[in-house]
């Protein structure tokens, strides 16, 4: 038993270690790989929206679709106390998240909102996609002025 | 030297140089404004324009109360922390005792009805550029407002700079009212842009950097800046670094979308807040005029 609890404790320890020594490397990874897929996505739709890419309803459906899919993951999650800009480079994440988790899942919620209403109304025709867009920048903006440090 | 002779130095310059006399607030004509009526609707575009709701809503605030201008929100700066006053039509608390020509003189001279200098946190610096007619029309959105009985904070602001006469001095050196980006023969949508970035939108207060005493330097006008508060930078507009085609700004003003679909944040997210209602022409003159910035001077960059 003792040795059980010794073996434990070490393992714990060497988590922990190992955590720091990675600086949260993939966490910060896979948020801002998160990030990209949205700015894609929301790009598919920008071109449309602003007439530089043909208007096609399936596209638009898909890349809707596509954000929807990303909102469905736990983002807060990602955002491990310790791992904001104002600890590690190469992030830009506050560590106000950390503290305040409620209030950061309310915002990615607000975004899942607007993109669930992306993956059913982007397929509506061209002029749905400006209205569209106007409401998933809102919740972009809305969480990066809270949670995001500026650049 | 000792910060405290750093800043004192400067500060004796500047209010021994210019005297008791010059440091004198200056005001509009005691019958300007005097039977001016204004346009509510066209006085609300000026508001948008100007961000007034960027600043003097409370912290925080959202949706309808972003225009309750009780103030409050604080702006840290090298020269101390101000704090944004209640500027809602209260007739204790607020603006409401006002008469038109206190705003004037506000927006124009940064002067208080009680004739003491306001502190260029308030960017009266561009303001000082308005038409008369938009100031009129402001005046009567501004009534429409809901009033707020919250009680304006005292800047936290440290000596010298809490001596507010030797404002005086400062703007004998830095209140310049002459256009930034000149010549006559700007077209109409050059001349409206750079009323909205000049004027109205206070751009540069945050864009230009600024010299030891807080003045912004001309030479190097929207060439980004650090931001204020000690953390980040502002980003620069001019030609060297911001490679957006105009389309691409006026759709940032309208949506916050950067050309890689990235979003604006911080402050500049209550800005584009502002831009997204304005008109597309306002949008497209603004983007005219910064397609139209000169390069920074290189003399005095760095």
């Amino acid at each position: 038993m003792k040795k059980l609890v010794t073996l434990v404790a070490a393992t714990a320890i060497l988590a922990g270690t190992a955590a720091t020594a990675q600086d949260y490397k993939k966490e910060i990874k896979a948020r801002q790989g998160l990030m990209q897929v949205i700015a894609l996505n929301l790009g598919t739709l920008g071109a449309m929206a602003k007439g530089q890419m043909e208007y096609d309803a399936a596209v638009a459906t898909a890349a809707g679709e596509s954000l929807q899919g990303v909102s469905m993951v736990h983002f807060a999650s990602l955002f491990p106390e310790g791992s904001d800009g104002g600890m590690i480079d190469g992030t830009t994440a506050k560590d106000t998240i950390a503290g305040d988790v409620d209030g950061f899942n309310a915002k990615w919620e607000a975004f899942g909102l607007a993109a669930t209403k992306a993956a059913t109304e982007a397929g509506n025709g061209q002029e749905a996609v400006g209205p569209i867009l106007g409401a998933l920048g809102a919740t972009c903006s809305d969480c990066h002025k809270s949670f995001r440090i500026p650049q | 030297m000792s910060k405290f002779l750093k800043l004192l130095i400067p500060a004796a310059i500047v209010a021994a140089g210019v005297g008791w006399v010059a440091t004198a607030p200056q005001t509009v004509a005691s019958d300007a404004f005097a039977d001016a009526t204004g346009d509510v609707e066209r006085g609300k575009q000026v508001f948008t324009a100007a961000g007034c709701a960027s600043c003097h809503a409370a912290p925080g605030a959202s949706g309808a109360d972003k225009l309750v201008l009780s103030g409050g929100q604080e702006f840290p700066s090298p020269f101390g922390t101000f704090i944004a006053p209640n500027i809602s039509p209260d007739a204790q608390r607020g603006i409401g005792d006002w008469q038109m020509r206190d705003l004037a003189n506000a927006l124009l001279h940064g002067v208080s009805p009680e004739g003491q200098h306001y502190y260029p946190a308030f960017p009266f610096t561009s303001y000082a550029r308005m038409d008369d007619r938009d100031i009129v029309d402001l005046w009567a959105y501004m009534q429409t407002l809901p009033p707020s009985s919250d009680a304006s904070q005292d800047h936290n602001v440290g000596f010298p700079f809490n001596i507010r006469r030797a404002l005086g001095g400062w703007k004998m050196l830095f209140l310049n009212t002459d256009w930034v980006m000149d010549g006559n023969d700007l077209g109409p949508d050059l001349t409206r842009g750079r009323y909205l970035v000049e004027a109205l939108g206070h751009c540069a207060e945050c864009h230009t950097p600024r010299n030891v005493l807080g003045g912004l330097d001309r030479g190097q006008w929207m060439a980004g800046a650090p931001d204020p508060s000690g953390t980040g930078t502002i980003p620069a507009l001019t030609p060297d670094k911001l490679t957006w085609s105009a389309q691409d700004i006026a759709y940032y003003l309208e949506t916050g979308f950067t050309p890689d679909f990235d979003s604006a944040g911080g402050h500049m997210a209550n800005v584009v807040a502002n831009t997204g209602q304005l008109s597309s022409e306002d949008r497209a003159a603004i983007a005219a005029y910064v397609k139209a910035l000169p390069m920074p001077d290189t003399a005095d960059a760095g």
